[in-house]
């Protein structure tokens, strides 16, 4: 493990037996899991390359045992770490040794289906899909569509803010969410929002969307629904350049259309997606686009002539247009199934997630090659091209000695260059551990310490997720301290009137 | 009382320190256009930022603009018009309610109220397409929040917070945000004669379609007396409207109001209003023009009250023949501007107390200096979500210079 975590508190472990039957007395049965071999599925998120089994696992099924729960955590200063589903890709839900792991896999009922208002109230543990099964027998859907969405849960998509392939055009989760219930580390729970368009107040549910469980513990969560589009139909292009499918994605948003999904594939990937699912991608090209149009067939049908037009002249050498369901999902699904496909070329992959802006591609993927040749390591991009979110997955073997490390700092590297360009270290799979000791690197210790600051007005302690986004951790008392610059003459130079 | 006119960014990282060390609060002013909005403030000098007026970058083709927060709103909706492009969430232009000067207001006033217009049920908020921002904190620090792209996850999203702050977190020097191509074109569905509860519904079957309805606004017979300009030319006064957009690509938006209306036949036949007429209606109902601070109805207090939609229409119908006050629906119900008779708490303990019952906020954003020095301007939060907002605020501010009081009568002392 190269990342350094918080300390652990011995004298937490010390205690742990009576802890453990503390926590016995607030969730009874076989909702406190502690011993080694139960709490292995534990020891890790989406990130597998990081374990670390924690103190005890703790599955709560009712707020009041959240709360109970924290306030006991807090009372006795144990570190607690939330979970949903565990699918970070960021390692958002990486255990510690002293800590809490506090897992919301149980709270999985939808509580309310609302059509005439247009939400659903739901618990945190229900998978993003099932929101949307729940409300399909009447058209609707819940817009962000992560790629993990059968397993990720939603209350994990609140921690993650995640994204998905539509979210150019319908929004990422902080935008299709209305409020929440949440319990903060002392115990407290509080009610954010509801079914009303807007909050009152400062924006906090703004806030706690995409905190990665650092602020508090959402135990129920108002989300929108949408209608289905009538209809969806994608288009498949080819470029032999990279520089080609940029400009076409800049020409086509530049022609006032926002498509449903804009997806593009380099060479390594499109070749690694070809052979796992046979989705007739050609292999004669250096960039594919996959790009969806969403509505009224005639609406659509439109589009799809306005954009095979406009890829065309930006020199598009292939381009198929789904003409039914089946295309159209066989078109998605050598983009969907990328990550695995890599998995097959590859013994070993590390997926990054930097943002850039859209103008930047040619010069990103140029410096990525460069990067590949300097570290000797293969990568595949799958990028989300209309909103500049781009998914290099570098290509490595964990068993060969030094490899991991090397991929690392391929990681790193590319995600200073994407900050370089002007964009930012992730769009869409969090900070965790992961892009944690890079923030210096976009962001200064002023906005640092803004951020903690922010932390202090929910968890003081430091008690939630401590370890994850930020690398240096400073106490609340030290942060909260104005510098005031005495002597300093009031407004010396300004104009008055 | 000073007003300290800033040059640059630096200007105002010194004004706020300097204000930090006297123990001096500051009212921070851009155009000036809302300074009647929320409570007096104890403040003891003005930050006048309106020479941060610069447009730093546009990139229509990144769908992004960056500015200083002192830039002019209208200029800079003109210049992003000039590409075809507009902000989505349809800011509000306060100057008709308020009655100030028109075409006053800034980009950091607009992000600062956070007062979305029609569009909102599609596009969001100012808080959606805010993406990045450079402040001066309480700390009399510069921060940097968010970034220059759609797509962030890094950190905190404090930009979030910012927007709808009023000015209480910190000052804005400087903001990227999210712009979009505007509609090829528009159409606008007219119902008639409904009441408020049957528009309501209405409106609620026209957002549960897959038609894509970026606007759902209801205008009462009673709000009619008082109305002219392109709402008062929609027919015969005293009928109400409900009214109903769509809006792409032509055919898709011709195609979509045609299935509209026929799925609204049980509501009674529609009319079709299209293009700059439509465009025209939208912004009668985004700027309240029923209740003009220079109309008949200027004179009475008006809330911003926002609900879940479908209750709206049986609220606003009891509030307004309670009160005898009058209401214009956006939202599909889920916001009412509500004007209501002079009294010397604009109704507010009725109003609040009927409001949070269908769990619903209100903000008084137009009324008298005495009666909002009698009642709380922003809807009152519960105990515990009040002080996590208070422990928020504190973060930014703990000397609370900016804008003090604005937000809550009890932070004057």
């Amino acid at each position: 493990m190269t990342i350094m975590m918080p300390a652990s508190d011995q004298t937490v472990l010390n205690r742990r037996d009576a802890i453990i039957a503390d926590l016995r007395a607030i969730v009874p049965g076989e909702g406190v899991i502690s011993s080694a071999a139960e709490m292995l599925p534990y020891e890790s998120d989406g990130l597998t390359a990081y374990r670390q089994p924690p103190m005890v696992v703790v599955l709560p099924e009712t707020t009041a045992q959240v709360s109970r729960v924290l306030k006991y955590c807090f009372d006795n200063g144990i570190k607690v770490v939330p979970r949903g589903s565990g699918t970070s890709l960021s390692g958002g839900a990486l255990p510690l040794q002293d800590a809490v792991l506090l897992g919301l896999g149980k709270f999985k009922r939808i509580r309310e289906i609302d059509f005439e208002n247009r939400v659903v109230v739901t618990e945190p543990g229900v998978t993003n899909l099932a929101i949307s099964q729940a409300v399909a027998h009447a058209g609707f859907y819940y817009a962000p569509d992560p790629s993990s969405q059968i397993a990720c849960s939603i209350g994990g998509n609140i921690a993650e803010n995640s994204g998905g392939v539509h979210c150019l055009k319908y929004g990422m989760t902080t935008n299709n969410v209305l409020g929440c219930e949440i319990v903060l580390i002392t115990g407290e729970v509080l009610r954010i929002g509801g079914k009303a368009p807007e909050n009152a107040g400062y924006d906090l549910m703004g806030i706690i969307t995409g905190s990665e469980g650092l602020l508090g513990v959402v135990t129920e969560i108002t989300v929108r629904i949408l209608q289905k589009p009538e209809t969806a139909r994608a288009l498949m292009v080819g470029f032999p350049e990279v520089e080609a499918a940029g400009e076409c994605v800049a020409k086509i948003i530049g022609a006032g259309i926002i498509p449903g999904g804009m997806e593009m594939m380099d060479k390594p990937a499109i070749h690694a997606a070809e052979a796992f699912v046979h989705a007739g991608y050609p292999l004669d090209v250096e960039a594919l686009l996959i790009i969806e149009l969403d509505g009224p067939s005639i609406e659509v049908d439109e589009l799809i002539k306005r954009v095979e037009t406009i890829a065309l002249g930006c020199g598009s050498t292939t381009c198929q247009i789904s003409d039914s369901e089946h295309q159209r999902l066989l078109f998605w699904s050598g983009r969907k199934a990328a990550f695995p496909a890599v998995g097959r070329i590859s013994p070993d992959y590390l997926c990054m997630d930097g943002t850039i802006p859209r103008g930047a591609l040619p010069q990103a993927l140029a410096r990525i090659r460069q990067l590949s040749e300097k570290y000797g390591l293969g990568v595949a991009n799958v990028f989300h091209a209309g909103d500049g979110n781009l998914h290099p997955l570098i290509l490595y073997d964990a068993n060969k000695p030094g490899e991991m490390d090397k991929a690392e700092a391929f990681g790193a590297d590319i995600l200073r260059c994407c900050v370089e360009l002007g964009g930012v270290l992730t769009g869409e799979h969090g900070v965790g551990i992961e892009k944690r000791d890079l923030m210096p690197d976009m962001f200064s210790e002023v906005d640092l310490n803004q951020q903690q600051r922010l932390k202090c007005a929910f968890d003081a302690q430091g008690l939630l997720n401590p370890g994850k986004v930020f690398p240096t951790l400073h106490r609340c008392a030290e942060l909260g301290r104005v510098h005031v610059h005495k002597g300093q003459l009031a407004f010396p130079d300004l104009p008055r009137f | 009382m000073d007003t300290l006119k800033i040059r640059d960014a630096a200007d105002v990282e010194a004004a706020v320190r300097a204000a930090i060390a006297s123990e001096q609060p500051l009212e921070i002013v851009g155009h000036g256009s809302k300074r009647s909005v929320g409570h007096t403030m104890a403040t003891n000098a003005v930050l006048d930022v309106s020479a941060l007026n610069a447009v730093t970058s546009y990139e229509p083709n990144e769908l992004i603009i960056t500015m200083q927060a002192g830039a002019p709103l209208a200029d800079v909706l003109s210049l992003i018009d000039s590409k075809n492009q507009e902000f989505a969430f349809d800011p509000m232009d306060t100057s008709v309610l308020l009655g100030t000067a028109a075409g006053q207001g800034t980009i950091g006033g607009m992000i600062g109220a956070g007062l979305a217009g029609p569009r909102r049920i599609k596009a969001g908020g100012a808080r959606d397409h805010l993406l990045g921002a450079h402040a001066v904190s309480g700390f009399g620090d510069s921060f940097k929040a968010g970034g220059k792209v759609v797509k962030n996850v890094t950190g905190y999203d404090l930009c979030k917070l910012l927007a709808g702050s009023w000015g209480t977190l910190a000052v804005m020097t400087e903001v990227t945000l999210k712009v979009m191509p505007k509609a090829e074109a528009e159409r606008t569905l007219v119902l008639r004669g409904l009441d408020d509860v049957a528009a309501n519904r209405a409106m609620t079957a026209a957002l549960g379609s897959p038609y894509d309805v970026s606007g759902a606004a209801h205008v009462p017979h009673s709000a009619f007396k008082a109305t002219e300009g392109a709402l008062g030319a929609l027919g015969p006064a005293g009928q109400a409207v409900t009214l109903l957009r769509l809006e792409g690509i032509t055919v898709s938006a011709a195609h979509r109001a045609a299935s509209l209306a026929a799925l609204l036949k049980p509501f009674g036949a529609a009319d079709l209003v299209e293009d700059a007429a439509s465009a025209a209606l939208w912004r009668a109902v985004r700027d309240v023009t029923p209740f003009a601070a220079g109309g008949p109805l200027g004179a009475w207090p008006v809330w911003r009250i926002v609900c879940p939609p479908a209750s709206g229409g049986a609220f606003g119908q009891a509030l307004a023949r309670e009160t005898g006050g009058d209401v214009i629906y956006d939202w599909g119900g889920g916001l009412i501007w509500a004007a209501l008779p002079p009294s010397a708490d604009a109704h507010a303990a009725l109003l609040r107390q009927r409001v949070t019952a269908i769990d619903g906020h209100a903000t008084l954003l137009r009324a008298p200096d005495a009666v909002r020095r009698a009642v709380d301007v922003f809807h009152p939060q519960t105990d515990g979500v009040a002080a996590l907002a208070e422990r928020v605020r504190h973060s930014f501010d703990p000397k609370h210079i900016l804008n003090r009081g604005r937000l809550t009568r009890t932070a004057i002392s």
